[in-house]
């Protein structure tokens, strides 16, 4: 089998050319907003007529973007709490218990993954503006838990089922009381396990579209829903500030990839329930 | 059974080989060799057992001839044909793996007709062929099942089952019995045994089991960290192993290093914290140099009243084997040495040890093989 | 016996049942979280489910049927089935060979797959703005198709503003998701079945016939769905490089534009029920192949794939 791979057959030439293309693409796709975010103009031709970093200035003047950061990392750091605060002992529950309703309680949490945001979004948004909610930074928070704490739940229970019941069988004979158990047993057992859910909701809500859009105001939108608006409103808006403001979203994006990947690996950013 | 006409057997001898040369086969990955050049021949019909403990190369050996893996030296020959060039599903052996490999997704009717079907055998041959070998492992009325519903025993069937319905000339074994509990161990071997019998297919069979290995083949190969410490007969290997190493493997369960104080041609004077024996010279062994002696717990007996003790030793551990106790004692230097006896001995016993001279081998120190 | 003795046996009698069962205190544990997805995504579903039976005009239906009567609204779901199929078919159909060819470990792999990951991170957005720039009339990929002479200069093809740009998008953005999950589900075969499939005379197609892909093919179709929903609810790029008025006026938009740009909040509601039901019917056809059985036995392996059965 080796020695086949060895020898470079028409199916694998294939194969590695077909990825190199969609990387090639993907390279040029995010290549133009990064080059066109650094250009003083750019009507035709292969690169812009000259560089400039004013755009980056203009941007964060016209976007108001030090608000629409501020209010980002607001929102997604207190999802990310809050969906731990929430998750985290339901998965316990749920990793160390078998009770009637179980399934019930796992198809709950996965629903809120499965189903499109734009699906559920909608009626949310209505029953938001109904409660006098929509457009609040509350209801923005309250729109981005409903994926998150599913998502907690499903990362932490296989991890938790993994951690050695016994432990804590053996810390109840040494005498230790329940609090005892998780503060000091459990609760440190857990971090790996919370620190990578925390990372994986992190970035998703950061990236989270649907939701913050459906139930945002003016000044409780995220950046990637500041960038929407900017790119489709009407106006005169030059694209170079609109790709500066791009960049900015896709360059903290990275950092947090980066800082993620460190504790993840790839496929968990993106694998949702499978079966 | 089957008619004697019809069995697999009257075709087999057409399928039989005269030799499988295996010349200076060896693998390397970068720096690490897993397995030093080995040479071996294979007449047709022999049980060959690859003898080793893990990491000793006998499963690369064994994927390497398979064409699982490729060679990084030497060569393979079959009556003469070279077959390392081979990709796997071209060279016909056939193949039992440790955890079986059942294909999940087909039942066990399918997973036998798997390699006849790949052969594009006629539909009467085949079905005519798995019925015989479902009968011959006795699984017939499991045919229709999925591996999933089976047991561990029974799985470990339908792979052999698998592996010989192609009638092909080689079988290669990897450790096929290590996830089977004590007694089913047994009884599969006996199984394993009958169909070599039965057959006379080619087998080489992969283990770390010495009871195994004596017990199923005709030779044995010994490997040490990819180097071959020693190729024989069960017979040869039991009575005169070459080393200690391979001692050790063959049951010689007391290896104690020691010191040659005078070697004649035979026999050998050991001494050493404690130890005085005599024992018979069974490698290149030079006066007052380091030397390993290996003494079978049996041939290590309590000396008589009043004759001449070997050592001295303080038994620590007694158990009871029914006619027979096995005994573990302490020497006055804190050696460890195995014994068993018919006498009844009691821990904390005060014990003089002695060994008959031909029974205590003598060989030189081994150092590390590269 | 003292009167004490006997009423405190029933008691702890329940407490042990109830245990044995796996009800105790630990189950209050799940209660805060079941109770946030049951306030923020079962009642708000349930509360639109009811608003769309409730439009100002029309009776009980009169949302759905103001829905299908409307040539424009009805043919979202055409166009939205026609980007989310194709897409799905193409992503998990592209899935297949390239994970096959790349699996097994190798230098660089871990490197790869991050690379992957970084389109479906960026999201929708991003890739819709940069598709705008790069596939568009003086974008690089309209350059290098003149300069190569495949297109004549001055006339570029027009892929943004239009249904190209949407299905680009999505395949830039599911291709990685279903690559991943392929991924996930080939390692899940183990390589011992291929190697006894070679060493019982199985060529390399006939063990991706007769092997791999049938024990593939459960998780290929899960892939499939997961895929078509994210393709069924495309949204964002539907109207960034999209034609949102015309040829991708996709059911999501006309559901938002009804909802939040109209505040006819039951026929928004009623538009996403829509959505929700046709990806359940697709989601439920799919999986009923999968779970088909055939003279009592199912037709697809769905059991483990690791080796032994």
């Amino acid at each position: 089998m080796e020695a086949r791979a060895l020898r470079m057959r028409p199916g694998t030439w294939l194969v590695w050319a077909l990825v190199v293309f969609f990387m090639v693409n993907v390279l040029g796709v995010i290549g133009s907003v990064v080059l066109d975010s650094f250009g003083r103009t750019w009507f035709n031709g292969w690169a812009p007529q000259g560089y400039t970093s004013s755009n980056y200035s203009q941007a964060w003047d016209e976007f108001d973007l030090g608000q629409v950061m501020t209010v980002t990392f607001q929102v997604t750091l207190l999802v990310v709490a809050i969906s731990l605060a929430l998750g985290v002992p339901a998965s316990y529950a749920l990793a160390r218990r078998d009770f009637p309703g179980k399934r019930l309680v796992m198809l709950l949490f996965v629903l809120p993954i499965l189903v499109p945001p734009i699906a559920y979004g909608i009626p949310l948004a209505t029953m938001l503006y109904k409660v006098h909610l929509a457009g609040s930074f509350t209801g923005v928070v309250a729109a981005n838990l409903v994926p998150s704490v599913p998502f907690v739940v499903y990362t932490m229970t296989p991890f938790i089922e993994q951690i050695d019941p016994r432990l804590e069988q053996a810390a109840r004979m040494c005498g230790a009381p329940t609090r005892s158990v998780l503060g000091r047993i459990i609760a440190p057992l857990l971090l790996p396990g919370m620190l990578a859910a925390g990372i994986l909701v992190l970035v998703r809500t950061f990236g989270m579209f649907e939701l913050t859009f459906l139930t945002a105001g003016p000044t409780s939108q995220t950046l990637v829903v500041s960038l929407f608006s900017a790119a489709t409103s009407a106006g005169i808006r030059s694209s170079q500030n609109i790709d500066a403001m791009a960049v900015i979203y896709t360059g903290s994006m990275l950092v947090l990839l980066v800082i993620a990947l460190r504790f993840v690996n790839p496929t968990q950013l993106v694998a949702r329930s499978r079966d | 059974m089957t008619d004697i006409a019809d069995s697999p057997a009257a075709a087999l001898d057409a399928q039989r080989f005269s030799e499988l040369r295996l010349n200076g086969i060896s693998r390397a990955y970068g720096a690490h060799t897993a397995l030093h050049p080995l040479d071996l021949t294979i007449r047709g019909g022999e049980f060959i057992a690859l003898l080793g403990p893990s990491g000793c190369g006998k499963t690369t050996a064994l994927n390497s001839i398979a064409g699982l893996l490729p060679l990084t030296a030497g060569s393979i020959e079959l009556d003469g044909r070279r077959i390392d060039t081979l990709p796997p599903e071209k060279r016909g052996f056939g193949m039992v793996f440790q955890n079986y490999a059942l294909f999940p997704h087909l039942t066990v009717r399918r997973n036998v007709a798997f390699g006849l079907r790949m052969r594009k055998v006629p539909k009467a041959e085949l079905e005519r062929r798995v019925h015989a070998v479902l009968e011959l492992v006795r699984l017939t009325e499991h045919a229709h099942k999925l591996p999933g519903q089976l047991s561990g025993g029974q799985q470990q069937r339908v792979a052999i089952a698998r592996a010989i319905v192609l009638e092909p000339p080689l079988v290669l074994m990897d450790e096929p019995l290590s996830n089977l509990d004590a007694a089913l161990r047994l009884d599969m071997r006996a199984e394993i045994r009958r169909i070599h019998q039965e057959f006379g297919l080619t087998t080489l069979y992969v283990t770390h089991d010495q009871e195994e290995a004596l017990s199923l083949a005709d030779r044995l190969v010994v490997l040490n960290a990819g180097h071959v410490a020693q190729v024989g007969t069960p017979a040869e290997l039991y009575e005169s192993p070459r080393s200690a190493y391979v001692a050790a493997f063959m049951g010689y369960r007391n290896i104690l290093t020691l010191t040659a104080t005078r070697v004649g041609t035979d026999v050998a004077t050991v001494v050493g914290e404690g130890v005085k024996l005599v024992g018979t010279v069974a490698g290149p062994v030079t006066e007052d140099a380091d030397v390993q002696v290996a003494i079978r717990p049996e041939d290590l007996k309590i000396a008589a009243e009043g004759a001449e003790a070997a050592f001295e030793a303080v038994a620590e551990v007694v158990e009871y084997h029914g006619r027979e106790f096995q005994v573990d004692a302490l020497t006055r230097s804190g050696k460890r040495v195995h014994l068993r006896t018919p006498e009844r001995v009691a821990p904390g016993d005060q014990l003089a040890l002695t060994v008959d001279p031909r029974r205590a081998l003598v060989f030189p120190m081994e150092g590390e093989p590269t | 016996m003292t009167a004490a003795t006997i009423t405190q046996a029933p008691k702890l009698a329940l407490r042990h049942r109830l245990a044995e069962r796996g009800i105790d205190r630990t189950l209050l544990l799940i209660l805060p979280g079941v109770i946030a997805i049951a306030a923020l995504f079962c009642y708000p579903f349930i509360y639109g489910l009811g608003l769309s039976f409730q439009p100002a005009k029309g009776g009980v239906l009169g949302a759905y049927s103001a829905f299908f009567s409307d040539s424009f609204s009805e043919g979202t779901i055409w166009k939205t089935f026609s980007l989310a199929i194709p897409s799905a078919l193409i992503n998990v159909g592209l899935s297949v060979p390239i994970s096959y060819r790349m699996r097994g470990d190798f230098r660089g792999k871990r490197l790869l797959l991050t690379l992957l990951v970084v389109p479906i991170t960026l999201g929708t957005v991003l890739t819709a703005e940069g598709i705008l720039e790069y596939f568009g009339p003086v974008g690089w990929f309209n350059l290098t198709l003149q300069k190569l002479g495949l297109v004549g200069a001055g006339h570029p093809v027009n892929l943004i503003n239009d249904y190209w740009g949407v299905l680009f998008s999505l395949i830039i953005s599911g291709f990685p998701f279903a690559f991943l999950l392929t991924h996930s589900y080939l390692s899940g075969i183990h390589p011992a079945l291929e190697k006894a499939a070679a060493t019982l005379g199985a060529g390399w197609w006939q063990r991706f016939r007769h092997v791999t892909f049938p024990l593939l093919l459960p998780g290929l179709l899960t892939t499939f769905c997961l895929t078509f929903v994210l393709g069924f609810s495309v949204f964002p790029s539907a109207i960034m490089v999209g034609d949102p008025d015309g040829k991708t006026h996709v059911i999501s938009i006309e559901a938002y534009e009804q909802a939040l740009q109209n505040f006819n909040y039951p026929q928004g509601c009623a538009d996403a029920m829509i959505m929700t039901a046709l990806m359940l019917l697709v989601i439920g056809l799919v999986m009923g192949i999968r779970a088909l059985r055939f003279k009592g036995e199912r037709i697809f392996y769905t059991g483990s794939t690791g080796g032994k059965g």
